[in-house]
């Protein structure tokens, strides 16, 4: 291993179409053994990154690093980094297991019989080697190709929204099961998505891109609970927007009295009120005119259209950006 | 419903009674009925013709067709798969690049095999070419053996391998090509485990389509073979013309069709997805 504190390092990285530019000069670099996540909506540049690092699209200019050795003029085959699809590219005339060993043959890899039969016994489908893909669930696709890649111990593992084909019963199980084959594996993981659930509940540091651009690093609380820009916090989140700064909806509070605690209550009118199971979305006018939502436990009663309440909140809740 | 439906697909039926399994049952009888003294066809039933196709003679020309058929279609295929992957990887230009693969059947088939002629046969373009250059003294015998008869099929059915093979390659997911080279597999690797393989349908159909034509070719062997390169077809043909033997003509012919439905019967069955 070499001497770099980073195991993957993208500098200035940019990639111009002739249409657009995907990427504009992107800084990221990933700790050995963390769980990163790059989060941002379809069109981001998220993908073109992913690929860019997997070599299946050079950057316009920019460099990549690989335990500190530059990687981004080599083929595909010749970077230590492994991708796991969107739609998986199982190799559909293969069985599992010659789908898992693909990559050890194709380097020539000794034991690959003991490595198939332990990376199969990690993701749970040890009994399957001689299944075709066709005849798996999404669910165990998904683990071939992770099992696919994590055999040949990749330097970086590289998912493009694994989780997206995926019913959505089976996604919460997923995000837990990938959690903790990271950490056993200790392999380092940059998970692309569009989902700011799965990127807050699974990564240790996570990236915001919006139109090719990094718009914030940090760890999901850091993220969340102090965004840098207006985007990252209605990204991450519902987002209460009062003028020059935005409040999030769980820390917005409505009583028909406010308490003696509250810090400077403003009286409102309820516009409706959503049962929503867990809680309850209750919709309020500012006497100022502005809008604003208020999630408040479904214990604190209910709240009728055109009732008269007070809305506060915690300053230190007030999200205050550039 | 069931009488619209009866109604619509009346005249395919009828094309086929008339056209096809007609003619087929003619041929059958012919095949079993003798010789008649001035050629055509009398009694008695007999199944002589058949039993004659057991002759050496003949089963060395059936064998030459196959495996003139048989070299032809590997010709076409080690010709043709890299043709189409390369038309498939032109961008815009595919349609173009299409076209002057279909570009030789605007012409007539004969003509084009005259053609061929013009350019083997000893005063041809080729060998004055080559004397003139002073390459060669004496003109090299390009025509008239079974190296012409193979050129010529290859270059008339060379689209015929093309074209599905061209389309597997269409179909194919890019992301498999790109999961190859991610596991580590260089350009050949890639090539030989996942495109060859996963084109294995075009491949069959294109083997088939071409290698079919081919057993049965007259026309190519006739003109390009000269009398020294017989193959099965020409012998169909010599029994209905010059030798006046209808009957084992047909027997010859559907002897021919059973070979052929044999191998696809082979084909078919080591292909889960069916002929094409």
């Amino acid at each position: 291993m070499s001497s770099s504190p980073h195991v993957l390092e993208l500098r200035d990285i940019s990639k111009h179409y002739p249409t657009h530019c995907a990427v504009t000069k992107l800084n990221l670099a990933l700790a050995r053994g963390e769980f990163f996540a790059l989060l941002g909506p379809s069109g981001c540049g998220k993908t073109t990154t992913l690929r860019m690092i997997a070599g299946f699209e050079e950057p316009t200019a920019g460099e990549i690093l690989l335990n500190g050795a530059s990687i981004h003029r080599l083929p595909p085959y010749r970077r230590n980094v492994s991708t796991v699809f969107q739609n998986y590219a199982l190799f559909p005339h293969l069985s599992v297991a010659k789908n898992v060993q693909f990559g050890l043959r194709r380097r020539g890899e000794n034991h690959i019989e003991t490595r198939l039969a332990e990376v199969l016994h990690l993701v749970q489908l040890t009994g399957k080697e001689s299944r075709f893909p066709a005849e798996l669930s999404g669910g165990e696709r998904q683990r071939v190709a992770l099992a696919r890649s994590l055999v040949l111990a990749p330097d970086v593992l590289l998912l493009d929204e694994p989780l997206s084909a995926l019913d959505p019963n089976l996604r919460k199980q997923v995000r837990a099961e990938l959690k903790e084959i990271q950490r056993r594996v200790g392999i380092t993981f940059l998970f692309v998505t569009h989902d700011q659930e799965e990127a807050l509940s699974m990564s240790d540091r996570l990236a915001v891109m919006s139109s090719g651009e990094l718009q914030q690093i940090g760890t999901p609380e850091e993220v969340y609970l102090r965004p840098r820009t207006r985007f990252v916090a209605s990204f991450l989140g519902a987002l209460n927007w009062l003028d020059d700064f935005g409040i999030r909806p769980e820390a917005t509070h409505v009583a028909r009295l406010a308490p003696d605690t509250a810090v400077s209550p403003r009286p409102a009118t309820v516009l409706r009120s959503t049962f929503l199971g867990n809680c309850l979305h209750v919709e309020a006018r500012l006497a100022t005119g502005q809008q604003v939502v208020a999630e408040v436990s479904r214990f604190s009663g209910t709240f009728a259209p055109n009732e008269s309440v007070f809305v506060w909140w915690r300053p230190e809740d007030e999200l205050r950006f550039l | 419903m069931k009488r619209l439906r009866a109604w619509f697909l009346a005249p395919s039926w009828a094309t086929m009674l008339l056209l096809f399994i007609a003619p087929l049952a003619i041929v059958l009888a012919y095949s079993f009925e003798s010789r008649g003294v001035y050629g055509g066809l009398s009694l008695p039933w007999t199944a002589e013709s058949y039993q004659r196709l057991a002759d050496p003679i003949y089963l060395v020309i059936l064998w030459r067709s196959v495996w003139i058929a048989g070299v032809s279609t590997l010709v076409c295929l080690l010709l043709g798969f890299p043709l189409a992957l390369f038309i498939s990887q032109s961008g815009s230009r595919k349609n173009l690049y299409l076209s002057l693969v279909i570009l030789p059947f605007w012409t007539s088939f004969l003509i084009r095999t005259y053609a061929w002629m013009f350019l083997l046969r000893d005063t041809g373009l080729i060998n004055t070419l080559l004397q003139k250059l002073g390459l060669i003294h004496d003109p090299l015998p390009l025509l008239y053996n079974d190296g012409a008869v193979i050129l010529g099929l290859v270059y008339s059915y060379l689209p015929f391998m093309v074209l599905p093979v061209y389309a597997t390659l269409e179909r194919l997911d890019r992301t498999l090509l790109e999961a190859s080279a991610d596991l580590g597999a260089r350009p050949w690797s890639t090539l030989t485990n996942v495109t060859v393989p996963l084109c294995a349908p075009g491949i069959r159909a294109g083997a088939i389509l071409v290698f079919i034509p081919c057993l049965g070719a007259y026309l190519t062997p006739d003109l390009l073979g000269g009398g020294k390169s017989v193959m099965i077809g020409n012998l169909i043909q010599n029994q209905f013309t010059t030798a006046r033997d209808w009957p084992f003509g047909a027997a010859i012919s559907l002897s021919l069709m059973a070979i052929v439905m044999l191998l696809l019967w082979i084909f078919a069955r080591r292909s889960s997805e069916g002929l094409v």
